[in-house]
């Protein structure tokens, strides 16, 4: 194919290019300047696009005022235990669904999809009360064991999705050299498969780290809030602090964005393959 | 004779000392358990549980839970809080899928076309997509913000408006302001979709439309709209029952104020479970808003089906 356009297309395209990029990265740059302005420049009446004088201390309020990174330490901690069961418990039912005689299994697929679909403020109740009678409420483990549930369908479907365009041949050589059901997946599938592992589990990490209400329903002291959580409580007495609010979106946006980018194009693959290939 | 011995003796003759046969046909299946119990005791309990709490008079106030049949429904019924909840939430799915579906697919079809830095541009649509929504929310408070937003100086700067406007605390703009911020949040993972889809439309059936003297528009009008159709109605109906859940957004940025304009179905339902901890009343809300969702489902379906079917 040929890409020589006419000027005015040309132009029309990188005219395009710029409002997309204006639009998806704008308001975040935007978040990102306020967050080094001072409150009273924040709040006159002509905004300055570039922190004039730049100042860090709403990140120092974050710290010393808000108690921050407490939100930040349950939220690692909930995300990477919800992506490691993700991960073990989606590659062995996808494994099994993959490789093993499993009858039946594009029927359990699509149960183990439709479910994904149920809406999730139907379930948050009925958890609750369940949590709440096993003396679950305010722990890790209700928002762990919830999020296993919400991030398996997705993990699964992937995991499945990428077992299925391993080569059959790798299973007979390896049942062959005598490995069993189980070594054929951890000593051979899965080390083959950790490009699509390391996606899968970013996703499931993203889902987890990013979930608000479950969070706010299951969870009710510092001691085990969430990020979502502790941002959406932001607010003092009088004013809302925007510069600070500003400055925790910043912290807990850039990691994720830092790690987008790194594998985005094992993103995109792993987010589209369910949509567009049937 | 140990007992196996004799059970095998019994049994008749049989391959191998262990039983390969019984693993190989129950192996599959324990792999399969961790996760079925999961999607079990989190999902499928739940609702079920939802199913009964919503015929039942629960409530965590009263310390009640009896069985009241049908009576729930009956009050939702002349419930004007759920009505008023479900149109908005219906004004909010309608609007904001339609809109994300048509942006999402002018941006697709730009990124579809060769230029420097489009990888570039390709990586900026995950950030919206990589926020969390709480974030998003709180973003689009602060550019919103009705004296100091960015959003109401851009605006005057520009002459297009004179004095500053109420985005979030007027009863006219509030639900209108947050269907920007999903559209917002939403349309880069519905480019990203529909770029995949249209990846997968063969070069030369757009080439051989080129040949015979199809422009731009009659190529992408004839060619790639009816080739992509599937795709976009399957993206739209995806985005449309994720719309119609929407929480977070109108929780963080208005809590379904001024005066409700902006309260959703969930956040009228989490209201009613966790603020007046009213357990029976809520989940029959919840009941209401899976029919609404299947109803919305099953139309899509019919229309892809109908669609599909008359292009054979």
């Amino acid at each position: 194919m040929i890409y020589a356009y006419s000027p005015l297309r040309r132009i029309g395209l990188y005219f395009g290019a710029l409002l997309a990029l204006i639009w998806s990265g704008g308001p975040f740059l935007w978040q990102l300047s306020s967050s080094f302005q001072l409150d009273r420049e924040l709040t006159t009446g002509s905004p300055k696009f570039w922190p004039a004088p730049f100042t860090i201390e709403h990140y120092v309020n974050l710290v010393v005022e808000k108690s921050f990174q407490e939100y930040i330490y349950n939220s690692i901690i909930v995300a990477s235990l919800t992506t490691l069961f993700c991960l073990f418990v989606g590659a062995l039912a996808a494994f099994s669904l993959s490789r093993l005689d499993v009858r039946g299994k594009f029927g359990v697929l699509g149960i183990i999809l439709s479910i994904s679909m149920f809406p999730q403020i139907a379930i948050v109740g009925p958890l609750y009360l369940l949590a709440s009678d096993l003396g679950l409420l305010d722990t890790y483990a209700s928002l762990v064991i919830t999020y296993l549930a919400l991030g398996l369908p997705l993990v699964t479907w992937v995991l499945f999705g990428y077992f299925e365009t391993l080569p059959r041949e790798i299973d007979e050589a390896a049942r062959m050299d005598g490995c069993s059901t189980l070594g054929l997946l951890f000593r051979i599938i899965l080390p083959i498969s950790l490009p699509s592992l390391v996606t899968t589990g970013l996703l499931a990490f993203i889902a987890a780290w990013n979930e608000f209400m479950f969070a706010l329903a299951f969870t009710s002291s510092i001691d085990h809030q969430t990020v979502p959580v502790g941002i959406a409580n932001f607010t003092n007495l009088y004013y809302v602090p925007w510069g600070d609010i500003a400055a925790a979106s910043v912290v807990v946006t850039v990691p994720l964005i830092v790690l987008v980018l790194i594998f985005q194009k094992h993103i995109i693959e792993g987010l589209t393959q369910g949509g567009v290939k049937e | 004779m140990s007992l196996q011995q004799t059970a095998s003796a019994i049994a008749g003759p049989r391959k191998g000392a262990g039983n390969p046969f019984r693993w190989q046909f129950v192996t599959p299946w324990l792999l399969l358990l961790p996760a079925f119990l999961s999607l079990a005791s989190v999902s499928v309990y739940p609702i079920l549980k939802g199913l009964w709490l919503s015929f039942t008079n629960t409530s965590l106030v009263t310390q009640e839970h009896d069985f009241i049949g049908f009576g729930n429904y009956r009050l939702l019924w002349v419930d004007d809080l759920f009505w008023n909840a479900w149109w908005h939430t219906i004004t909010f799915t309608a609007v904001s899928t339609l809109a994300e579906t048509l942006l999402g697919l002018a941006i697709a079809l730009l990124l579809f076309e060769h230029f420097a830095f489009r990888g570039v541009v390709r990586a900026a649509m995950l950030v919206p997509w990589a926020m969390p929504t709480v974030v998003t929310s709180k973003m689009f408070g602060w550019l919103f913000d009705g004296q100091h937003g960015l959003i109401n100086y851009l605006l005057k700067s520009a002459g297009i408006i004179k004095d500053n406007v109420n985005w979030l605390g007027s009863v006219d703009n509030a639900l209108w302001t947050i269907i920007f911020a999903d559209v917002w949040k939403t349309t880069p993972f519905m480019a990203l979709l529909l770029l995949a889809g249209l990846h997968t439309i063969p070069k030369s059936l757009i080439e051989a439309a080129r040949m015979d003297g199809a422009r731009s528009l009659a190529t992408f009008w004839y060619v790639r709209l009816p080739m992509l159709l599937p795709t976009l109605l399957i993206a739209g109906l995806f985005r449309a029952l994720d719309a119609f859940r929407v929480f977070d957004l109108v929780y963080v940025l208005t809590g379904g104020g001024p005066a409700d304009s902006t309260e959703t179905l969930s956040t009228l339902n989490y209201k009613t479970l966790f603020s007046t901890l009213q357990f029976g009343y809520g989940s029959a809300i919840s009941t209401a808003m899976f029919m609404t969702e299947a109803l919305i489902a099953l139309g899509f379906c019919i229309f892809l089906y109908e669609r599909l079917r008359r292009q054979k």
